[in-house]
């Protein structure tokens, strides 16, 4: 016969109840203090849009934005984040309608496979807010820390500088 | 016949686009289950070695920890090429790789998982390890052999030709070229890890879904290891997130979470590491080159006589396609009246490689143009117009027996050169600035398919509803290529419908008809013809319907705009909704298949297999890059490339695939490489140590896209997607030439070895000797009769 595998009522509590505000809204997770908020966001709640890549901080994949600057979720904790603006690329789309860069990417065949785009989405994002009209040497410096093996990054670069000049921005 | 187009050459956005960019999109990793479980692998740490014993008990006492499998339980060999199947799902008697596994947790975390991989004692009796081509080839004792099946120590597969008049050719040849050349080997490195997740349900049925870009081949491979009837186990491929060649093989993750949910009756999902996924691999092979070309001094090639040594890791895999795909492709581009092909394919105790992008033509692609820049100086010529005097001539065959259809390379070549301004910049840029120049080819799908059959290779069905809304069913998987949006255009052209009323399913055992996958660039001209053929069986339901009803006869009608209309009274019309209502009522629930099968190919010798296709893509490179020769840095400045890509089905997705080869091409070219220390560990198993291209050295890339509208291609489209890749890395290192002077024979074209070559110390690429097999002779002329669409 199999041993119960389950753990005993009095063994400690393994997870910590955190409060986090994730595109605007407050969510309440109880989560293992060693998750990452990759892990958080990923597993605790459900927000599968946030991809990984390497989780060694190397590739930009897992970007999201805290306080509106894009960090890497993968070096951060899932207890570090509490008290924080966290938006991921689902936060991006307002009343069902795309971002203005959500929109650009996807009209000019800047997504291939996909998978690096919502953390690339994110650091673009970051960038108009604080360059609003940024040279293509500026998207290309602000974009390098995320890789994309699809496109050549071309078609990206041309996404951001068409969501840079869309007015609904 | 230049037909007008609604769909077919417009830049239209994907069909999956959008939802991929809010994140929508659920890849393999994204899937949860209710009370799954996680797992994981234990991997060799040594490269060669015997498995003297495995103990897992303590890992099976873990609590969390539901099952535990080793080799022994997963007996049945299994592997791509069904003449090579030398992989075990988990390895039984020895190992062959640092990375190969050797057994499977499946535990309620991953965290368990790993806790109970650390308990599991595995005794191993080290072997000499083989790391590099020469030690292959050289080795004789049992010991040291990688594999038992095949008949020579290490060496897994050799081949030889001899096409035309060689000795001859060379006799009339008035200038002799030999030259050696070095490939390294690199990785895929798509963004996503391997993933996959299995079910096993209690109706006996086993579902797996993966990142895959071969759903077909794993679902028989799963079958054949797993002793399950392919009829009970289902296979969905969740879209790729890149694969480039790196998810076409089946694969022991696969395998074990199929097995372990089967033991557990839980579902089980394996996502790899990063790390895990530079030692999985299956990229491209590193390969030694010699090359002798006899030429007139006008350049014209006389004959030509190559040997490829591949270094092809510890398994099989595509291996024997890729030693055969080094030889086959010289012959399309240039007119070769002769020509001798050599190739050998060893075991190393290495991770296996196999398919990337090009898949072993890329290698020597690069021998063959760079030996031709150094032909083009020595003679005095300009290396585009050496190349311009003997183009291919469409409609041919090849002195291999390759044949030929549509060639745009003429126009590609003239158009890059002009857009370039190749003239007044070839060889009068100042010191330390240059411009090279390379062509190539390569193939829109094999010609034949991986195991041998008689079957198509790729089946769609189209099902009509009730108020006009179409479903499309295909195998085929989207890996970023858009080969779901190639669907929807194709079948939203012929019905004249708005996109938004197409459904796409696909790669889904279950639903799908077979498509063979998403590598050898087969997917837009297979898919795009069976859809085609699906959309004209409906139309024979669909015109007779309207017809009736608008009393116009059946040759005066067109679709579109949604609409079946008279051409020549548009206002006599019916919505294609009403139609589709019509035609049910008519002729019962609506729905058709359509297949489609390349043509047969004229070559009939032993070997010949490889090579043909329904129609070959052409592209034509310029690269514009400064070196500075006190640190040898390397800046691309610019790319300018042109591809014949038969039709652009959409100019969007065929540029996008001409500028991810392009960026590939130069990462392959300057930087990436897949290399191991004496231990057999990797020596840059991470992102950061692996260096790939960022937005930084990507150069602003210039794309030409030249039609042919090829007979064989679906409203004449070739291939786009590995072709483009082909001639930027010859042209990175006849760019380095004109900048600085010197020869890089080796890649990737790194500045310690541009500095040991400004300083004279850069030794040609040294190339083993072996007794390959004699040839397998064959003239054109002697193969079968085929006929060509025209």
């Amino acid at each position: 016969m199999r041993k119960s595998k389950t753990s005993g009522a009095n063994e400690r509590l393994t997870k910590r109840l955190l409060r986090l505000r994730v595109n605007g809204e407050i969510k309440e997770v109880a989560t293992e203090t060693s998750k990452t908020l990759l892990e958080v966001l990923r597993e605790d709640l459900n927000l599968t849009g946030t991809k990984h890549g390497c989780e060694l901080g190397e590739c930009g994949t897992c970007t999201v934005l805290i306080n509106n600057e894009p960090i890497l979720s993968c070096l951060m904790l899932g207890v570090e984040s509490e008290d924080v603006d966290i938006v991921t690329v689902e936060g991006l789309m307002q009343n069902g309608r795309p971002h203005p860069l959500q929109k650009a990417f996807a009209d000019l065949g800047a997504t291939q496979c996909g998978y690096c785009i919502p953390g690339i989405i994110l650091a673009a994002k970051a960038l108009l807010d604080k360059t609003p009209h940024p040279t293509r040497q500026q998207i290309s410096q602000g974009l390098s820390g995320n890789l994309c093996r699809c496109t050549g990054y071309t078609k990206i670069l041309d996404a951001v500088e068409l969501a840079a000049q869309s007015e609904a921005r | 016949m230049d037909r007008k187009f609604s769909v077919i050459g417009k830049p239209l956005r994907k069909v999956d686009a959008l939802a991929k960019c809010v994140g929508e999109t659920r890849y393999a990793d994204d899937i949860e289950l209710p009370r799954m479980l996680y797992a994981k692998q234990l991997r060799s740490s040594y490269p060669h070695a015997r498995i003297r014993s495995i103990d897992t008990e303590r890992a099976r006492q873990v609590p969390g920890v539901y099952a535990v499998i080793i080799g022994v339980e997963l007996p049945e060999k299994f592997g791509i090429m069904p003449s090579t199947q030398d992989e075990e799902a988990l390895a039984i008697e020895k190992v062959r790789y640092a990375g190969d596994p050797v057994a499977a947790v499946a535990a309620s975390t991953e965290a368990l998982a790993e806790e109970a991989l650390r308990l599991i004692e595995v005794d191993y009796e080290p072997l000499k390890p083989i790391l590099s081509i020469e030690e292959a080839l050289a080795s004789t004792e049992e010991s040291e052999r990688i594999h038992s099946w095949n008949r020579r120590a290490n060496v897994q597969k050799a081949v030889s030709f001899e096409f035309g008049d060689v000795a001859r050719g060379f006799e009339e040849a008035e200038e002799i070229f030999e030259d050696t050349f070095f490939f390294q080997g690199n990785t895929h490195l798509p963004m996503e890890q391997y993933c996959a997740l299995a079910q096993y349900g209690p109706q006996e049925k086993l579902t797996l879904w993966s990142s895959t870009q071969t759903p077909h081949y794993v679902h028989r491979a799963l079958s054949k290891v797993l002793g399950l009837p392919m009829g009970r186990i289902r296979v969905i491929a969740a879209p790729v997130g890149g694969g480039f060649g790196g998810k076409s093989d089946p694969f022991s993750h696969e395998i074990c979470v199929a097995k372990l949910a089967m033991i557990t009756g839980r579902p089980v999902k394996i996502t790899l590491t990063r790390e895990e996924s530079f030692y999985v691999h299956r990229g491209r092979h590193p390969v030694k080159m010699w090359m002798r070309t006899g030429v007139k001094k006008d350049g014209t090639l006389q004959a030509m006589h190559f040997r490829s040594f591949l270094d092809g890791g510890g398994y099989s895999s595509y291996g024997l396609a890729s030693v055969y795909y080094t030889g086959a492709l010289q012959t399309v581009t240039y007119k070769l009246p002769a020509y001798k092909f050599e190739g050998v394919r060893v075991f190393t105790n290495k991770p296996a490689c196999g398919p990337k992008r090009g898949h072993g033509t890329p290698q020597p692609r690069f021998a063959l143009e760079v030996q031709l820049d150094k032909i083009a100086e020595k003679l005095g010529i300009d290396p585009i117009e050496l190349r311009l005097r003997q183009l291919v001539e469409p409609n041919s065959i090849m002195v291999n027996g390759l044949r030929v259809s549509t060639c745009g390379l003429k126009e590609c070549i003239e158009k890059v050169a002009a857009r370039a301004d190749w003239k007044n910049k070839f060889r009068k840029l100042p010191y330390g600035r240059g411009v090279g120049f390379a062509a190539s080819s390569y193939i829109s799908g094999a010609g034949l398919p991986i195991y041998w059959n008689e079957m198509p290779h790729s089946g769609v069905q189209i099902r009509l509803d009730r108020g006009g809304g179409i479903t499309v069913f295909c195998g085929s998987i989207d890996i970023g290529q858009g080969s779901d949006s190639i669907l929807a255009f194709a079948v939203a052209e012929e019905f004249g419908v708005d996109l938004a009323d197409i459904r796409v399913v696909t790669a889904d055992t279950d639903l799908t008809p077979v498509d063979l996958g998403s590598y050898s660039s087969r997917v837009t001209v297979m898919t795009g013809n069976a859809a085609i053929q699906a959309c004209r069986k409906l139309k024979e339901m669909l015109l007779p319907t309207a017809s009736e009803m608008l009393e116009v006869s059946e040759d005066d009608l067109e679709m579109a705009e949604g609409q079946v209309r008279s051409r020549s009274y548009p206002k006599r019309a019916v919505s294609f909704a009403a139609c589709v209502e019509k035609a049910e009522a008519k002729f019962g629930t609506l729905g058709a298949t359509g297949s489609y099968r390349p043509p047969r190919h004229p070559a009939n010798y032993k070997g010949s297999g490889v090579g043909p296709t329904p129609a070959y893509s052409y592209s034509a490179s310029i690269v514009g890059l400064c070196c500075d020769p006190e640190t040898a840095d390397v800046k691309i400045e610019k790319v300018w490339i042109a591809h014949d890509c038969g039709r652009a089905f959409n100019p969007l997705l065929v540029e996008g695939q001409v500028e991810g080869s392009v960026y590939m091409a130069l990462g392959e070219a300057l930087m990436e490489e897949q290399v191991f220390r004496k231990s057999g560990l990797h020596k840059y198993p991470s992102i950061l140590e692996y260096k790939s291209p960022t937005t930084l050295e990507t150069p602003e890339i210039e794309t030409i896209l030249v039609e042919t509208n090829d007979p064989e291609g679906p409203f004449g489209a070739k291939e786009a997607g590995q072709g483009p890749l082909l001639p930027v890395i010859p042209a990175v290192s006849n760019a380095l030439y004109d900048a600085i002077g010197v020869r890089i024979d080796e890649l990737p074209i790194t500045p310690d070895k541009i500095l040991r070559a400004l300083e004279g110390r850069l030794k040609p690429v040294s190339v083993p000797s072996f007794d390959f097999p004699p040839p397998i002779k064959w003239q054109p002329g002697e193969g079968i009769e085929v006929r060509q669409k025209s």
